[in-house]
């Protein structure tokens, strides 16, 4: 008995020994990104140009899944791409540092019009990345509509038709606007008169959905998806029976953005990551690959004629009535409420 | 001496119960038992209390019935393969055993996404029922779905430990039957079905409680339709941040399970009804 009692403590004290170890002398870069957002192959470059460097991938579905993940503590991340609003949360609670502009000289290369937003005026804390709009994803074959308005995925003639986003913001954001109020809207009676359009819209809807609509769409599982422009632009290639619509009542316009977590353990790798990606090849093969718009003027000029002129990077006159969501600070509980409520009476 | 090797022995047994366990579940406490006023944390009701309204009631009544229906397929679709497992007559026995386990080596999620594919409009099955003539259904994005998935996953679970409750059950007391004149109907209720009562106990704790719990099934094969306790608290931890809430449900949802394992406890409890 005494024997097993050893022999099984020394096994468990050599495991958990060799678990600690991680005896690399590599540094590992933990990298946090929204799924199906990047040419994976871009990782593999910058491994190869930075042998000491092992980069750490990881994927989440939604803005608020990463935050919670972000706030949760447990693991550190080096860079994160989040979009906008999120930014604009993570820098008012304290949870970002400020970069160092030095150490990303490829930031030049970033459109201006992509620069001083809203939710980091001074460009301090944040490198756009990708940006886009959201929209309705359609199978021609299966939906005539002239004009599209947020109001077609609640037409009652496309029953079971619509795939919804499994996202607060979008699905609130849209349906405010549908009711002709802001995708910002904090008032209490227009986010319940929306709450309550969208349970009346449930005969419509054919499932929620996040990433996995993508391939629902491509098997033509469904007639209409509520999508973001660079992941139909992907489903497009993939299905030429698809096309897109921006809402004619005025849509949602976004920028992801790379980001350095306060708690990041390697910032300057971090921010080399961040130049990186910055490099025009790099961009390039991000935006071919994923479909979203890129702000960086280097990889738009590479871009086919015919990408340039579609709906990724639609006319000003869209993108200037387009809204971008705002961080709703101390309203984030009214939304959370509201959509906690949606979803129980689905 | 022997007590100090028992000690070490039991070590980490003890030691991944405290950790994985009773710490996680001390926190689910904290987290549904306080509130947050700024900076001063303190001791509150009100995360339970925002629970006892109709639509969360009605979401958790929901997991319960759906859970409460693929338990009893289980019990009913598990109870005879548990018994051509456990007898002679089926010669192929390890293969049979192997067939059931093997499903179980696959990722849980990567099951639950196979079945997405083979049951969507476009998917294999439809494919061949439309090459048939017989046309396409829908079959994802409603309860029955819901419930398949559950099914499914879970069926193993039943199957086992019945399994081995009636392995256990002596030969002798089924030979020493038959030469006292009972038939194979009068063994069954009389003789097997008693003494497998322990493993069909803990077959239904093993697939209700998933079940109830369960979130992923129900998005993906309920299209998000069918909401389900289970999908109610994942919101709260990962998109609503309400931690607090979402703690003070899986804690309302552990005592109705709690509750629930306790009735047919005490119902099967009575020998009586168990010797019928």
């Amino acid at each position: 008995m005494k024997k097993l009692a050893i022999l099984l403590s020394i096994v468990l004290v050599a495991l958990s020994l060799s678990a600690c170890g991680g005896n690399s002398d590599r540094i590992t870069l933990n990298v946090y990104n929204w799924g199906e957002y990047i040419d994976e192959s871009v990782l593999d470059d910058f491994e190869a140009k930075y042998p000491n460097i092992k980069i750490n991938y990881e994927t989440y579905a939604d803005n608020e899944t990463m935050y919670t993940k972000l706030k949760g503590g447990g693991s550190s991340y080096d860079v994160l791409i989040p979009s906008d609003y999120m930014i604009a949360r993570l820098i008012d609670e304290d949870l970002l540092q400020k970069l160092n502009f030095d150490n990303i000289p490829n930031y030049s290369y970033i459109d201006d019009k992509y620069k001083g937003w809203s939710y980091d005026p001074e460009n301090e804390y944040s490198v756009p990345y990708m940006w886009g709009t959201l929209g309705i994803l359609y199978d021609k074959t299966k939906v005539s509509e002239k004009d599209f308005t947020w109001n077609t995925l609640f037409d009652p003639k496309y029953e079971r038709s619509v795939l919804m986003k499994n996202d607060m913001r979008d699905t609130l954001g849209l349906t405010l606007k549908s009711l002709g109020y802001s995708m910002n809207s904090t008032s209490e009676k227009e986010l319940k008169e929306a709450k309550e359009k969208l349970i009346a819209q449930k005969p419509n809807v054919a499932g929620r959905v996040n990433d996995e609509g993508m391939d629902k769409m491509i098997a033509g599982e469904a007639p209409m998806a509520v999508m973001y422009s660079g992941d139909a632009a992907y489903c497009i290639s993939e299905n030429p029976d698809l096309d897109f619509a921006i809402p004619s009542d005025g849509t949602n316009y976004f920028v992801d953005a790379m980001v350095i977590p306060k708690n990041a353990e390697h910032k300057e790798e971090a921010e080399l990551f961040i130049n990186f990606m910055c490099e025009t090849e790099t961009a390039l093969k991000n935006a071919l690959e994923i479909g979203y718009s890129t702000p960086h003027t280097g990889a738009y000029e590479e871009l086919p004629e015919k990408t340039k002129k579609s709906f990724q990077y639609p006319d000003d006159a869209i993108l200037e009535s387009a809204e971008v969501y705002s961080y709703l600070k101390d309203k984030t509980d009214l939304y959370d409420k509201i959509w906690t409520d949606f979803i129980a009476s689905i | 001496m022997k007590k100090l090797g028992k000690a070490v022995v039991l070590f980490p047994f003890v030691l991944w119960m405290v950790l994985l366990i009773l710490v996680p579940l001390a926190l689910i406490a904290y987290y549904a038992f306080t509130k947050s006023d700024g900076n001063i944390l303190q001791f509150s009701f009100e995360n339970f209390k925002s629970f006892i309204r109709p639509d969360l009631l009605l979401v958790l009544a929901r997991s319960l019935k759906l859970s409460l229906i693929a338990t009893a397929i289980c019990l009913f679709a598990g109870y005879p393969v548990a018994m051509i497992l456990a007898g002679n007559t089926f010669k192929k026995k390890a293969l049979l055993l192997v067939l059931f386990i093997a499903p179980m080596w696959m990722n849980f999620l990567l099951r639950t996404y196979a079945w997405l594919t083979l049951l969507e409009g476009t998917g294999v099955i439809n494919t061949i029922l439309d090459a048939l003539g017989l046309g396409t259904h829908t079959f994802l994005g409603n309860e029955n779905a819901v419930v398949f998935g559950m099914v499914y996953n879970l069926l193993p679970y039943m199957i086992f430990p019945i399994y081995s409750s009636i392995c256990k059950i002596s030969p002798n007391i089924l030979e020493a039957a038959e030469d006292l004149g009972s038939n194979a109907y009068t063994r069954f209720t009389r003789i097997i079905l008693p003494l497998s009562i322990p493993g069909v106990l803990s077959g239904i704790t093993m697939v209700f409680v998933p079940g109830v719990t369960t979130f992923v099934i129900s998005q993906f094969l309920g299209s998000g339709n069918v909401i389900l306790i289970g999908d109610i608290i994942e919101q709260q931890f990962t998109r609503a941040s309400n931690w607090g809430f979402g703690a003070a449900i899986s804690i309302v949802v552990m005592i109705v399970v709690f509750i629930c394992m306790w009735i047919i406890n005490r119902f099967t409890d009575e020998p009586e009804v168990t010797m019928l």
